[in-house]
């Protein structure tokens, strides 16, 4: 029996199998470790919302799982009182209609820009893209006094009123646009970046069939740009769905069109004990943004990371 | 660069004679004029209707909310397509070098007004009183580097800027790494812990209660699990959240709850990303899985790390709601951060000036992060 020539497969047996890197236990212990530390916080809110007042006040969420089965240990009613008693059905609505078009308006302003950035031709491209990406790092914080002045004053200059009072203190349309300035550094960004690595190719030959900048737009770049659209989507809905500051500046913290992270916030303020409430309320303005987040997660990795993953 | 002055050359005009030129004209008809009219003038009408309903105090909360999102989700591509309709009705000399200002223009309006003029407003602000009325010079300046809960929010800030990213990025690759190697069920590990991420500040601030929440003695059990085990292993419950210094780090520990999820998607995606070649040619070479880990895992990925941690960072720099929901004083506590101060004096103490300020130092303390930020551009433009 000659002496095994290549060496390489005694090596592989030798380090192959380590626990490491075929998942052995060390993997699975820490993996489980981190998810159950992580899913903890969670776990309380939805367990102290399905509990009775009494029972929440008088004992931690956690003993529920000594006798899960106790008579009177779970309801649902909660949810019913924060949904009509607290107006959290309306302010779900409102959050919708916040949210929504604060999500697709930038997506569609910042796309509109990022393709002309891109494909587009004109005086003066390169310092506007610099200076668009460099308001990324603008605090939001500093911008909201100025735009509630703006709104409910508009501007003027030397005695001079150089920009109108638009009236959109406390209206839907105010917040959208305020949303849509603020996302839109970010949005323009990512979107550049994919938008401009699509093959050139294709935009040619689009422009030789006749097609003009709006169809290729529309019928062509809009189509194939649908993961990074999406994971900015994604990203954009979240924040505003959970944003707090923008929504109590703007909308005001009563009133009609409170969203549901002022709502929320009210709960705390007012009654800062009623945890059954506050819990079955903090579980609704979950719902959604898990919902959203569980059903598009492939968009959001594929579209950040634009076509790096392996699969 | 091109000239309006001289007619436009470039791949989408028309050629001066001939062929696709007529059809480019067409554009231009009295026809296409009447109608692209029309439609911008119903379409301001229904804009109008449309805001009357919203402003309408007996509508039903169904009703507006319905109107609302039609209009925000029409309207916005509507514009567009006026304008770029718009566009074509102008002479074709000049089109085709206006058109990418209808692309880009509303972009840089909205910037304009949301974001360049509030931070020169804000400077103006920072340089007046109170009430915005007197100029004061470097007044409030001098207030927010000599006030003692202003020294402490910008060295608690500082804290908030290290650890957080630290902790998040850390956990984050970490998970990611070891996730890669499960068999089965790396998908819904990775699900549950990018689930906070979903969660708002407030809603965190709420879930965490039910972690840290404290009783005195004859006022009700203690429902914060903290305490629950504390009062399990026989000791006195705590305060935690008034547990000076180290409220502090249980106030990092929400965020990075928060935030490692986003770190740990992306880190995974890089990770996944590297080819497969490159490790197993090191793991046949004898290294060890730390050493795969630190020599070639760590290198290749270090792009994706240094854009996740800036992206944590300026996070840091700005957070406020978890500090701002927590019942108890931020200044009793010692917990208090740069943004929460610049809303407190803001909005709760109503100082104009001073909160202008406090936003002014916030923006400055971020410029160097923009100027790294606009120069790793740069490259990667020349890499292009």
């Amino acid at each position: 029996m000659s002496a095994p020539a290549i060496p390489i497969p005694e090596g592989v047996v030798a380090h192959a199998p380590g626990e490491l890197r075929r998942g052995g236990w060390f993997v699975r212990i820490t993996i489980a470790a981190i998810v159950l530390l992580w899913s903890i916080p969670t776990l309380g809110v939805l367990i102290t919302s399905l509990r009775p007042e009494s029972r929440v006040n008088t004992s931690g969420w956690w003993t529920v799982f000594a006798n899960p089965f106790r008579t009177g240990e779970w309801t649902l009613e909660n949810y019913r009182l924060a949904i009509e008693a607290q107006g959290f059905g309306n302010a779900f609505l409102n959050s919708l209609a916040v949210a929504i078009p604060a999500t697709v308006i930038p997506i569609t302003i910042a796309s509109f820009a990022a393709y002309a950035f891109s494909w587009m031709e004109f005086r003066g491209r390169r310092i506007m893209f610099v200076a668009v990406v460099g308001l990324m790092v603008v605090p939001l914080q500093m911008a909201l006094i100025p735009i509630l002045r703006l709104f409910t004053q508009g501007v003027t200059l030397f005695g001079l009123r150089v920009f109108p009072d638009l009236e959109l203190n406390r209206t839907f349309l105010g917040i959208w646009l305020a949303h849509t300035g603020f996302g839109l550094p970010l949005a323009t960004y990512l979107l550049y970046n994919y938008i401009a690595s699509l093959p050139s190719s294709i935009i040619e030959s689009a422009k030789i069939d006749g097609a003009d900048h709006f169809t290729i737009f529309w019928r062509l770049i809009i189509p194939l740009s649908v993961p990074a659209l999406a994971a900015f989507a994604i990203f954009q809905f979240m924040w505003v769905w959970n944003d707090l500051l923008v929504a109590y500046v703007l909308l005001g913290g009563a009133g009609e069109n409170r969203v549901l992270t002022v709502a929320l916030r009210n709960l705390v303020g007012s009654r800062g004990v009623n945890w059954h409430l506050l819990t079955s309320a903090a579980f609704i303005s979950m719902s959604l943004p898990l919902l959203v987040f569980f059903s598009l997660q492939k968009y959001f990795v594929r579209g950040l990371t634009a076509g790096a993953v392996k699969g | 660069m091109r000239t309006t002055d001289q007619p436009v050359a470039g791949p989408e005009t028309p050629a001066p004679e001939g062929g696709p030129r007529t059809s480019a004209d067409d554009r231009a008809s009295p026809l296409r004029a009447v109608t692209v009219l029309t439609a911008t003038a119903v379409a301001l009408v229904a804009f109008l209707l449309a805001f009357g309903v919203m402003r309408d105090p007996r509508a039903s909360r169904f009703m507006v909310v319905s109107v609302a999102l039609v209009l925000g989700v029409g309207g916005v591509f509507l514009v567009f397509w006026t304008m770029d309709q718009a566009v074509d009705l102008i002479s074709p000399r000049f089109r085709e070098s206006l058109r990418p200002y209808v692309f880009v223009g509303p972009a840089l309006v909205l910037l304009a007004m949301f974001l360049v003029y509030p931070v020169f407003n804000t400077v103006i602000l920072s340089l007046k009183d109170n009430i915005s009325r007197d100029w004061v010079g470097l007044d409030n300046y001098r207030f927010v580097f000599t006030d003692r809960h202003m020294l402490r929010a910008i060295r608690n800030t500082a804290g908030w800027l290290v650890l957080v990213p630290l902790l998040g990025v850390s956990i984050g690759l970490a998970f990611a790494t070891l996730a890669d190697r499960l068999r089965r069920g790396e998908a819904v590990a990775k699900s549950l812990i990018f689930l906070p991420m979903a969660i708002s500040f407030a809603g965190a601030s709420i879930t965490w209660q039910l972690i840290y929440n404290y009783r005195p003695a004859g006022f009700g059990s203690n429902i914060g699990l903290l305490n629950g085990i504390m009062i399990g292993l026989g000791q006195e419950p705590v305060r935690w959240l008034e547990l000076q210094p180290w409220n502090n780090l249980l106030l990092m520990v929400i965020m990075v709850w928060m935030q490692t999820g986003f770190a740990m998607v992306v880190l995974s995606a890089a990770i996944k990303a590297i080819p497969d070649e490159i490790i197993e040619a090191a793991r046949i070479d004898g290294a060890s899985e730390l050493q795969v880990f630190w020599r070639i895992m760590v290198p290749t990925i270090l792009p994706t790390i240094v854009v996740v941690t800036t992206y944590m960072v300026i996070n840091a720099m700005k957070v406020f709601d978890i500090v701002f929901v927590q019942p108890s004083s931020a200044e009793n506590n010692g917990t208090v951060v740069i943004a929460e101060r610049m809303i407190r004096w803001f909005f709760l103490l109503q100082h104009n000036g001073r909160g202008a300020a406090i936003a002014v130092v916030l923006f400055v303390a971020v410029i160097p992060m923009m100027i790294w930020n606009l120069r790793r551009f740069r490259e990667q433009e020349a890499i292009r």
